[in-house]
């Protein structure tokens, strides 16, 4: 039997395409709806593109722009500390641990972060002295509240906790992504539950945490547009609302505004990107570690060259 | 097979284990002296795979003793009456054993390289670049020195639970258990993880070993238990059980396996 086509390279199929008009019909009602929103852009006065140029680095707004990054990063880091700390809660053989975590995240994403933020503004009204003591009995020193609590602090602790308790649920649902033979090999090397949680629990956990953590870091840094509940009045919405105000041109300054969070959001996604890339490695993306010398590796294997002899030799598999 | 010294370094005395109402294990003595290959076989479900985790503790034991090395494992007894360890003891425990699992249970994050070092550097407090040279070496051994930079994602089943085994190695453990060591592999890599627990056993490593290769048994064991139902139903020498099973449980097991 000859098949002469299976001596050489095969002969590719060379098919027509299927046509997709469908897709060229929507390309231009799409590419005409743009160039008119693009035309109005430009030729509608109400814009006011040059009270948006005057006021874009505005130091009141770029100092807003200081103060929300500022509000964002900071009640982050204080959620995830504590949400780390109410997951860890959540999972522990400790009842007592399960139920405040539990409580924890019932009453602070039970309740809007407005109301929150209106009930932070108000401590000092609540509880005007913090004082350290034992309940009932003798008191050790004692502050005023609004010198603590200043409007800063109470921002940052009214959107951190009510946040950490959305973060909670999203580290506790990555902990449980894990493989529990992950728990068990590392239990069965001896290490301890500290180590077993942080060098390997966690660092599988992050893959699932991360993507629907930069989410949340993206939604708080327009969350912050509610201090003025506090009242805090330095963040980017108020000090653009304040311009716009004086000045009469609500749009401009919206847009200055709008403009500021679009490029805050987009460096917050460039970052997310590589902190998605460093914990998926082993199992998203297929590069050999960056920590292993490859070199160091081969002329220690070939100093073991030794103990070839005694050993079976093993056939070659391949990889998958 | 000689049988080098003549210690009890496994003790399983009356093992008893529950899950709820559910009786796993149902009274199970068994003794593993230093050096010795002991094989574990038997139906699924028998409990054998069970007897195996409670000797690490990955099991709460429900009734019963097992000591490894002449130490009572998971507990402390005092004046007849027993006590838990507390985890930290319980790990220092773990650390004279290894343990390979059916499914490897390789760490996904970290290469081969530092899957076999997590332990000697982040348990023992060993230096890295002394873990680094032992952990090649372990590689090597298992054939696997030219793969110590890749991540177990980029392994085959075979080469994943050699380096599996190269972990639990790294720890210079007293005793190994390892169960099922290639029921999740395809046919053509069961021989290499086979051969290198044959290498094993030579270099006179203790091992509890669970599995379905009636070959290794006969070839490599010491000793052969079959269990079924959560009791030890024979016990002896491995070639004679399966040249000539005495109970008729054995026979129907062995008639299906073989």
């Amino acid at each position: 039997m000859e098949h002469p086509q299976h001596r050489d390279a095969p002969v590719l199929n060379k098919s027509v395409p299927v046509r997709h008009p469908g897709r060229w019909i929507s390309a231009l009602i799409i590419l005409a709806v743009v160039a008119v929103f693009l035309q109005s852009l430009f030729t509608n006065p109400n814009f006011r593109w040059d009270v948006v140029g005057t006021y874009i680095l505005d130091v009141k707004v770029v100092q807003g722009v200081g103060w929300t990054l500022l509000l964002t990063v900071a009640s982050m880091v204080l959620a995830i500390v504590l949400a780390i700390l109410l997951a860890f809660m959540r999972q522990s053989d400790n009842p007592i641990f399960r139920w405040s975590s539990w409580v924890w995240v019932w009453f602070f994403r039970g309740t809007p972060v407005y109301t929150q933020l209106v009930l932070w503004g108000l401590i000092s009204v609540l509880y005007p002295k913090i004082s350290a003591g034992i309940p009932f009995g003798p008191e050790f020193f004692s502050l005023d509240t609004s010198a603590v609590i200043t409007a800063t602090v109470a921002a940052i602790l009214g959107l951190g906790l009510n946040e950490s308790a959305y973060l909670a649920e999203i580290f506790r649902a990555g902990l449980k992504s894990v493989d529990r033979g992950q728990q068990e090999a590392a239990e069965a090397l001896g290490m301890s539950k500290g180590k077993i949680m942080w060098r390997i629990i966690l660092p599988q956990a992050m893959r699932v945490i991360v993507p629907p953590t930069g989410n949340e870091t993206i939604g708080m840094l327009k969350t912050t547009s509610l201090v003025l509940a506090v009242p805090f009045t330095l963040d980017l919405t108020f000090a653009t609302n304040a311009l716009a105000n004086r000045t009469y041109l609500p749009v401009p300054l919206l847009i200055v505004a709008a403009i500021w969070y679009l490029v805050i959001t987009s460096i917050l996604m460039v970052g997310q990107h590589f902190i998605e890339a460093y914990y998926g490695r082993g199992v998203d993306n297929q590069a050999p570690a960056a920590g292993v010398n490859p070199a160091a590796a081969k002329a220690a294997a070939a100093g073991a060259d030794a103990h070839r002899s005694m050993k079976t030799d093993f056939p070659e598999e391949s990889a998958r | 097979m000689t049988i080098t010294a003549e210690k009890p370094l496994v003790q399983i005395e009356g093992l008893h284990k529950y899950y709820g109402h559910h009786h796993v294990l149902r009274g199970i003595d068994m003794t593993v002296k230093q050096g010795e290959v002991s094989v574990v076989i038997g139906p699924s479900g028998s409990g054998k795979s069970t007897m195996l985790r409670c000797v690490n503790l990955l099991e709460t034991i429900s009734a019963g003793r097992i000591s490894v090395g002449g130490q009572l494992i998971g507990y402390r007894e005092v004046n007849g009456r027993l006590h838990d360890l507390k985890t930290k003891e319980i790990a220092a425990q773990r650390r004279e054993i290894g343990m390979v699992f059916q499914r490897f249970n390789l760490f996904p994050h970290k290469t081969a390289l530092q899957n076999v070092m997590e332990a000697p550097v982040h348990v023992k407090g060993q230096p890295k670049a002394e873990a680094q040279k032992r952990a090649l070496e372990l590689l090597d051994r298992v054939g696997l020195g030219d793969r110590a930079g890749h991540y177990p994602s980029q392994l085959s089943g075979g080469q994943q639970q050699r380096v599996a085994i190269a972990r639990a190695l790294a720890m210079e453990p007293d005793l190994m258990l390892i169960d099922e060591p290639t029921s999740a592999l395809d046919p053509e890599l069961v021989g290499d993880v086979l051969n290198v627990m044959k290498d094993l056993a030579k270099s006179g490593m203790t091992m509890i070993v669970v599995t379905h290769e009636i070959g290794f048994a006969r070839e490599v064991g010491d000793t052969l238990t079959f269990m079924d139902g959560g009791v030890v139903v024979e016990s002896g020498d491995p070639r004679e059980i399966i040249a000539n099973p005495q109970h008729a449980r054995t026979k129907e097991f062995l008639s299906r396996v073989l």
